[in-house]
């Protein structure tokens, strides 16, 4: 099916996808000012964490609406952790670094964790099996899988409990002063490196939430898959406006969207015919950040980057 | 009777630089007490180590009876010193109820910070009048307020003010100085850091001069206000 509607559902899928890794990225810079480029690792890592569970630890057979909750745990634990320890063993020593080191340190810890995954997990050089949730539904003008539901529920569900937490809750609210002003909201009595490691976990869950929803929806994961979802999720940060959660989502959005017609239609333009399909998807979705970078620098909703000198 | 808080030989660095070169000074409960002295004289970073932003290279702390030595900003305010930095630093995406709310971050009486909160609004009644505006609209008097207010919150033993009349204007600044003699008559112990000096000598009990990183003059408040030298150097006389 390639008509418009089941188009524009493909985008919104895939860019959910986006959105949740994307939150990792904003988060992690709108409190350290630190572009994590290890995220989409850490999204990996969630994926074998589940995989773990899966395949090691449930008796073959399982039901999938009891492994599917359990795997979401174990894929969070991983990726949690492995998000934190970044954190605590990576970033923080760096705190007072210029720039230019936390960034190489996270492109390494990026490759670090790409070949600890590649050399230790069995058959992970190749991509691995996932369970997939492949049954189909037919709603009219628009097929969609169970893995699909899956990732919209969970997508909506992520996004709305961290918006509730951040507006409402004391940690969120300290979250919100950390991030406009770190020195002052020590003053407070706020503990920062508390709310940091926090940024760092949420980023993590929600990597993992998407990890999960990428098993289900592809069926098979391996070390690699990290690299371009991160780069994509990094790009819909950007494009939403890096630092705002909001911005995250609907730059995930946006950007699935404007990829998967792209690949779809541009090759029905005269003189574009040799530019559609799926493997020109990624040179769309740069193009965009490209041009959003040239014409709209601090993202669809991002604050002046002025704000904080 | 113990001091609420003692610094002695208190010494700060950046890098290699020394900023503050080994200052002493006390402040008794219910006392106002200035540091005045130029731009550059160590009086922000005396107090930007007091709340345990930095830390010193050098010197003891005691506030309340117990030592600060590299006791972390955040568990500073928790023992009741309260530190209104200079530049006033609210927050400028938040409304101004959430500034103040968050002034009272580990309070956990919901009721008795409600009732802080309509004090500092009868303290300031603009702040009131505007309460769920970002804190980001206000002109910078009414953030002074608003960051002083939210100090207080924390229901601090010793309020820091550090430079709360830069920048504003001289009805502006005189507001603030009868909000802070105010706070005075209600017995609030405060260290004020200003380079208004005649303002902060006028209100204070007690009062320093800081020249490059040392304390060269100690008095009454009274007694600078009428030395020779500090007429001089920072009241504009020659």
């Amino acid at each position: 099916m390639n008509t418009l509607p089941q188009q524009l559902a493909n985008g919104l899928l895939l860019g959910s996808m986006y959105g949740l890794i994307a939150i990792g990225y904003t988060m992690v810079y709108g409190i350290v000012q630190l572009i994590n480029f290890a995220h989409g690792e850490i999204f990996m890592t969630g994926a074998f964490g589940a995989l773990t569970v899966y395949a090691y630890i449930l008796p073959h057979g399982t039901s999938m609406w009891a492994a599917v909750p359990l795997m979401l745990i174990g894929g969070a634990i991983v990726a949690v952790l492995v998000a934190v320890g970044a954190e605590r063993f990576a970033y923080r020593p760096l705190r007072q670094a210029p720039r230019l080191a936390p960034l190489i340190t996270a492109i390494g810890l990026s490759l670090a964790l790409q070949e600890v995954v590649r050399n230790f997990y069995p058959g992970a050089d190749k991509a691995r099996s996932f369970p997939s949730l492949d049954t189909t539904h037919d709603l009219g003008a628009v097929t969609i899988k169970d893995a699909d539901i899956f990732l919209i529920i969970a997508a909506i569900v992520c996004m709305s409990s961290l918006a509730y937490f951040v507006r409402k809750s004391r940690t969120g609210r300290a979250m919100q002063a950390t991030a406009q002003d770190p020195d002052t909201a020590q003053l407070m009595g706020i503990d920062t490196n508390r709310i940091i490691v926090i940024a760092f976990a949420i980023g993590g869950l929600f990597a993992a939430v998407a990890a999960v929803s990428y098993g289900l929806k592809y069926g098979n994961v391996d070390y690699r898959m990290g690299f371009l979802m991160g780069l994509k999720a990094f790009t819909a940060a950007v494009l939403g406006g890096i630092g705002n959660i909001y911005g995250a989502m609907l730059g995930g959005v946006v950007l699935g969207i404007a990829e998967t017609l792209a690949s779809a239609y541009i090759n029905n333009i005269p003189g574009m015919q040799q530019l559609g399909g799926q493997s020109w998807a990624n040179v769309w979705a740069f193009c965009l950040l490209i041009l959003v970078l040239l014409l709209r620098p601090q993202g669809l909703l991002g604050e002046r980057v002025a704000d904080r000198a | 009777m113990t001091a609420l808080l003692e610094v002695e030989d208190l010494r700060v660095a950046y890098g290699k630089i020394e900023a503050v070169k080994g200052i002493s000074f006390k402040v008794d409960a219910g006392e106002v007490v200035t540091l005045i002295g130029t731009n550059g004289a160590g009086k922000t970073t005396t107090l930007r180590t007091l709340s345990g932003l930095l830390k010193p290279t050098h010197g003891k702390i005691t506030f309340d009876g117990k030592p600060l030595n590299g006791t972390p900003a955040h568990k500073i305010v928790a023992l009741g010193l309260a530190h209104s930095p200079e530049g006033r630093h609210i927050f400028p995406r938040l409304t101004i109820e959430e500034n103040l709310q968050l002034g009272a971050f580990l309070r956990k009486d919901k009721a008795g910070i409600d009732k802080d909160i309509q004090r500092a609004y009868d303290l300031f009644p603009i702040l009131g009048e505007r309460r769920k505006q970002a804190a980001g609209t206000l002109s910078g008097g009414e953030q002074q307020m608003l960051a002083m207010g939210r100090a207080l919150m924390s229901q601090p033993k010793l309020l820091m003010l550090d430079e709360p009349s830069m920048g504003l204007s001289p009805i502006m600044m005189q507001k603030i100085m009868a909000t802070i003699a105010e706070l005075k008559s209600q017995g609030t112990t405060i260290l004020l850091v200003e380079q208004n000096a005649q303002a902060a000598l006028s209100l204070a009990d007690q009062g320093h001069v800081m020249e490059v990183g040392r304390i060269v003059l100690s008095g009454t408040g009274e007694d600078l206000l009428h030395d020779e030298s500090v007429r001089k150097a920072y009241l504009g006389e020659d």
